[in-house]
């Protein structure tokens, strides 16, 4: 079958197409020059920029956390330590619609809408952009095994093994070493963006505060390679971090136990220390709380029931509860009477039971109103009388007594490396100027005398001025750390020594506070009965609520929440002081009747060996050339 | 018949013959050579590109294969023979995309398949590609050139009814490329300047048309994006931003074969499909992508050559439209890849990842052989 050609058609036909090729062969080379040109102008003459821009892609550089320093007591036994943990994570800007994220993980976890919340609100303190932000801690094996399950519809959910603060010993030291958090915003606005690029957390109170940096370390570096879902293919380079330092503390978990159980269930704290050096040996503030679950993410419920409880189990009563020393501060300002010259060791004066300024009608009542007669200073501390007292800082004025009392620590900050210590009150005439507007008046500073009036002091102050009589004014700030990495710290800026005009003052008053404990009309010889060594002591109590003149104190009227707060201050072995202890309970009503039998426990723990005789190495100096004779 | 050629032919006696055996089973010599380097090379890319996936390539080597040989078959079909059935295989074609219209498959949120299960799953459009020229040539050879205005008119009618099938589907790329094969026949048939100018003057109102009523959100977000793709960098300007870093990250030598980390560490999207230029580009560099594209220019100027040389009026506009298609499935894929066009879902020919689109190019140039191979004067050549 053939088609009849058409001769002159197709030689025109022919002619035309052959034009229009021409065209297209001209239009094809031209379009694929401007190809090459595109291609060029992509290549060679942006492919810096595109070479930086693929690379960044590529090359992500991320953070290594520093393992945090571990913290030992003073024996070598574990604090706080560093556990690792399956913590869930989520990168926002991974997560596409991260509220929809948030659904899942809670739907897959069958959590409450509460943790959710509380899932919410860490998320949304997230940090630098695509940073993973931890928002679940300690996943179990079942969690992780259900998110693995349902990874293909959580974008940006992550489970990463990372290391968690944890402290083995729950609430014994949470006010003294304190916990760690998650950063904050206000934090994250002081802190070095560097050296904590990797880290969520950081030490929000005591010692886990106070050495944040320390503990902290330094932070590594990993070059790695990632995929287009953030999923790392391989690391490129890798720069080690550098752990943080571990702090041996000064503190004794077994002392610690023992004047956690010696103070039984009341509230109150006690601080032991070692007057020869400053080293605090125990620290109790009770309630106290488990520190743990600040660190994991403590839940709304269980934080609002901490924070609003009538006993205060947040509050650090050592560093920043604020009680007037009541007589405990007898010694101290027994020391300042006889040092200035104001009284003598043999000079006395006579209690009637009450004290009165001349051509004043007010009663300065002494606590044993039938008064105790004729009193020198041994028997006015053994015996606390107040009347004696009155008298002292009558004579001695408040500029005197307000300077003497500073110089023991009274209303400043006392300790070397704690967090947030309360300086306390010491008044005098330019504070009262200053904050009442008002003159000194002298029945002010007559109350102070007996530690009673605008004075305040922390439980810590009244364990320093104690420590201070028992090291003879040499001042040694009290501290937590007793190691750095193995090196002990240095105080920089150390307190000068209370130097006595007559050193054997500090002996007087040591033998009066002696005889609080021993004496045969000492306040507190019933809770000493017995002792194998010779503690100085002093009983206090500290006001609640004033008492009107004329008045008497009736505890059945008064609310439990408003008795007196009971004081106990000493240091043992009187001849050889190895540790000084303050111990305050709060409306134990009776110094030497609550408080001083909680100090007897707590120095027997410390110097009694198993055999319950005291331990050779406490003995004073003479016994122990005694011990030596007989071996 | 033979005998008298060999008798009247003086010199080059052996070459000669060797194209005789060529041209005897109907197969373009330098056409299938060039096709072979592209697909043994188009492997290599796309090993890579694929993240070294075994499977895919012998899919792809087999997709080859089919094609290779749906190739060869076609090219022993005569044009007269084919221009006989074009009419018939376009009304086919046509109630085949409206059945697609109607209830056809959905795959990848688009409609574009037919399926019938265990039997046959292809897609209609695909077909189209080659029977569109076919007819419209098969139309317009019949008339005067250049063809008068009513003559263009049918045409645009014929060409009008599957793009907007397609357009439907929604398919935007197949259907550019079917509008491109249909009014490419009437430019090669001496469709006049002044109508070309007029039309390409009512492109623009045609074009506000098209986004007001036709286009789908994707597709005006894709428009969108390509006008500003650092607008929305983690979104839909996502693919053209990773691109270009792929494609200028490669310099001139480009990154080495299976270096390439843009596709590797799966940032650069559709990397074994539509956009497998930008790992050619990365791996291969500038050097790389010249070398395809002088292999494509190949090929092209091969197919104006067989255009220039074909006997038939036919023929003439059947494989000068085909191979204009051909260029601008290249320069659509490129240009959008580097940024230069909207990204509309042409795939690179020959090299990126498609059986169906394989088997289509590769019928194409058997159409093409076929128009070569069947001329009455074959010692023109």
């Amino acid at each position: 079958m053939t088609q009849p050609i058409r001769l002159k058609d197709h030689e025109k036909d022919a002619r035309l197409v052959r034009n229009r090729v021409m065209v297209g062969a001209v239009a094809v080379v031209a379009l694929l020059c401007v190809l090459v040109g595109r291609l060029y102008y992509l290549q060679v003459i942006q492919h810096d920029y595109h070479s930086t821009l693929s690379e960044n892609n590529r090359v992500h550089v991320q953070p290594i956390a520093p393992a945090r320093g571990m913290i030992y007591d003073r024996n070598g036994v574990v604090i706080a330590s560093n556990r690792p943990s399956f913590n869930l994570s989520i990168t926002r800007e991974r997560a596409g619609d991260w509220q929809q994220t948030l659904d899942t993980v809670a739907e897959v976890l069958a959590l409450t809408a509460d943790d959710r919340a509380l899932l919410e609100k860490r998320l949304r303190q997230g940090r630098r952009p695509f940073e993973p932000v931890p928002v679940l801690t300690e996943l179990t094996e079942e969690q992780i095994a259900r998110i693995a399950v349902n990874q293909f519809r959580l974008p940006g959910v992550d489970v990463v093994a990372q290391l968690t603060r944890h402290y083995p010993q729950a609430g014994h030291f949470a006010h003294s070493v304190g916990y760690m958090g998650r950063i904050n915003e206000k934090e994250l606005k002081t802190l070095d963006p560097v050296a904590y690029s990797g880290t969520h957390q950081i030490g929000k109170t005591g010692v886990e505060r106070f050495y944040e940096d320390t503990l902290h370390g330094q932070v590594g570096y990993e070059e790695v390679e990632t995929n287009a879902r953030g999923r790392v293919m391989r690391v490129l380079k890798r720069t080690d971090p550098q752990p943080g330092k571990d702090i041996v503390l000064t503190l004794d978990i077994k002392l610690q136990e023992a004047a956690e159980k010696a103070l039984g269930g009341r509230r109150g704290a006690i601080v032991a220390l070692d007057p020869r050096n400053g080293e605090v040996l125990a620290m109790v503030s009770q309630p106290t709380f488990d520190p743990n679950p600040f660190v994991t993410g403590i839940s709304f419920k269980a934080y609002a029931e901490l924070r609003d409880s009538i006993d205060r189990p947040l509050f650090n009563r050592v560093l920043r509860g604020l009680y007037p020393p009541g007589s405990t501060i007898k010694p101290a300002v027994a020391i300042a009477g006889l040092d200035s010259g104001v009284v003598g060791p043999g000079s006395s004066v006579f209690d009637p039971g009450y004290f009165q300024l001349p051509n004043v009608e007010h009663k300065y009542r002494n606590w044993n109103r039938t008064g105790d007669g004729w009193v020198d200073l041994d028997t006015a501390i053994m015996r606390s009388n107040d009347t004696y007292f009155y008298d002292l800082a009558n004579k001695l004025g408040i500029d005197r007594l307000a300077d003497y009392l500073g110089r023991f620590g009274i209303g400043r900050k006392v300790s070397l490396d704690m967090f947030e210590e309360a300086p306390g009150l010491m008044p005098d005439r330019q504070w009262k100027r200053m904050t009442r507007r008002q003159a000194w008046f002298p029945g002010e500073t007559l109350i102070l005398g007996i530690g009673q009036g605008y004075m305040q002091a922390t439980p810590l102050q009244l364990a320093q001025a104690t420590a201070l009589v028992a090291s003879k004014g040499r001042w040694h700030r009290p501290r937590l750390a007793k190691a750095i990495g193995g090196a002990a710290p240095v105080d920089p800026n150390p307190i000068a020594d209370i130097a006595l005009r007559d050193p054997a003052d500090w002996a007087r008053v040591a033998h009066g506070m002696e005889q609080v404990t021993q004496g045969p009309r000492g306040t507190a010889r019933k809770a000493f009965t017995g002792s194998p060594y010779r503690v100085a002591g002093k009983s206090g109590t500290a006001q609640v609520v004033a008492i009107r003149q004329g008045e008497k104190y009736d505890r059945s009227k008064l609310n439990e929440r408003h008795r007196d707060h009971a004081l106990f201050v000493g240091f043992a072995p009187a001849d050889n002081p190895r540790i000084a202890v303050a111990v305050t309970v709060e409306n134990g009503e009776s110094g030497s009747g609550v408080a001083a039998p909680v100090l007897r426990a707590i120095m027997d723990a410390w110097l009694l060996g198993p055999d319950g005789q005291l331990k050779p190495e406490y003995a004073s100096n003479t016994d122990l050339e005694t011990v030596a004779r007989e071996e | 018949m033979k005998s008298n050629f060999d008798r009247i032919l003086s010199s080059e006696d052996v070459m000669r013959r060797r194209a005789t055996f060529l041209q005897r089973i109907h197969v373009d010599g330098p056409l299938l050579i060039l096709l072979l380097i592209l697909a043994s090379g188009s492997l290599f890319v796309l090993y890579s590109a694929s993240g070294k996936s075994w499977d895919l390539l012998i899919k792809q080597a087999t997709s080859f294969g089919i094609g290779l040989v749906s190739m060869f078959v076609i090219a022993q079909l005569e044009p007269r023979f084919m221009a006989r059935w074009v009419p018939l295989a376009y009304v086919v074609g046509v109630v085949l995309l409206m059945a697609v219209d109607v209830m056809g498959h959905n795959a990848m949120g688009a409609t574009r398949w037919i399926n019938i299960p265990g039997v046959v799953r292809f897609q209609p459009s695909e077909f189209m590609k080659i029977i569109m020229p076919a007819t419209i040539a098969w139309y317009l050879s019949k008339r005067t050139l250049p063809p008068h205005l009513k003559h263009v008119a049918a045409s645009l009618g014929m060409i009008g009814v599957p793009f907007i099938l397609i357009v439907r589907q929604p398919d935007l790329g197949t259907s550019l490329l079917i509008l491109a094969s249909g009014t490419f026949v009437l430019f090669m048939a001496g469709l006049r300047w002044r109508w070309i100018l007029s039309v390409i003057a009512a492109a623009v109102p045609a074009a506000v048309v098209m986004w007001l009523f036709f286009m789908h959100d994707y597709q005006k977000q894709r428009i969108l994006t390509f006008l500003d793709p650092e607008s929305d960098p983690l979104g839909t300007g996502w693919n053209i931003i990773q691109s270009k870093a792929a494609i200028g990250s490669g310099g001139v030598f480009g990154k080495g074969w299976l270096m390439g980390t843009q596709s590797h560490l799966d940032f650069l999207p559709e990397s074994h499909t539509d956009f497998i230029i930008a790992v050619l580009g990365e791996e291969f560099g500038l050097v790389g992508i010249c070398a395809l594209l002088l292999i494509y220019l190949a090929l092209i100027g091969r197919g104006l050559v067989i255009t220039a040389q074909a006997q038939t009026l036919y023929g003439k506009l059947l494989a000068g439209s085909l191979t204009m298609t051909f260029f601008v499935y290249v320069f659509v894929n490129i240009g959008m890849v580097s940024g230069l066009l909207p990204v509309v879902g042409v795939p690179l020919p020959f090299i990126s990842y498609g059986g169906t689109s394989l088997v289509t190019l590769l019928s194409a140039f058997g159409v093409l052989m076929s128009i070569h191979t069947h001329r009455k004067w074959i010692a023109q050549v």
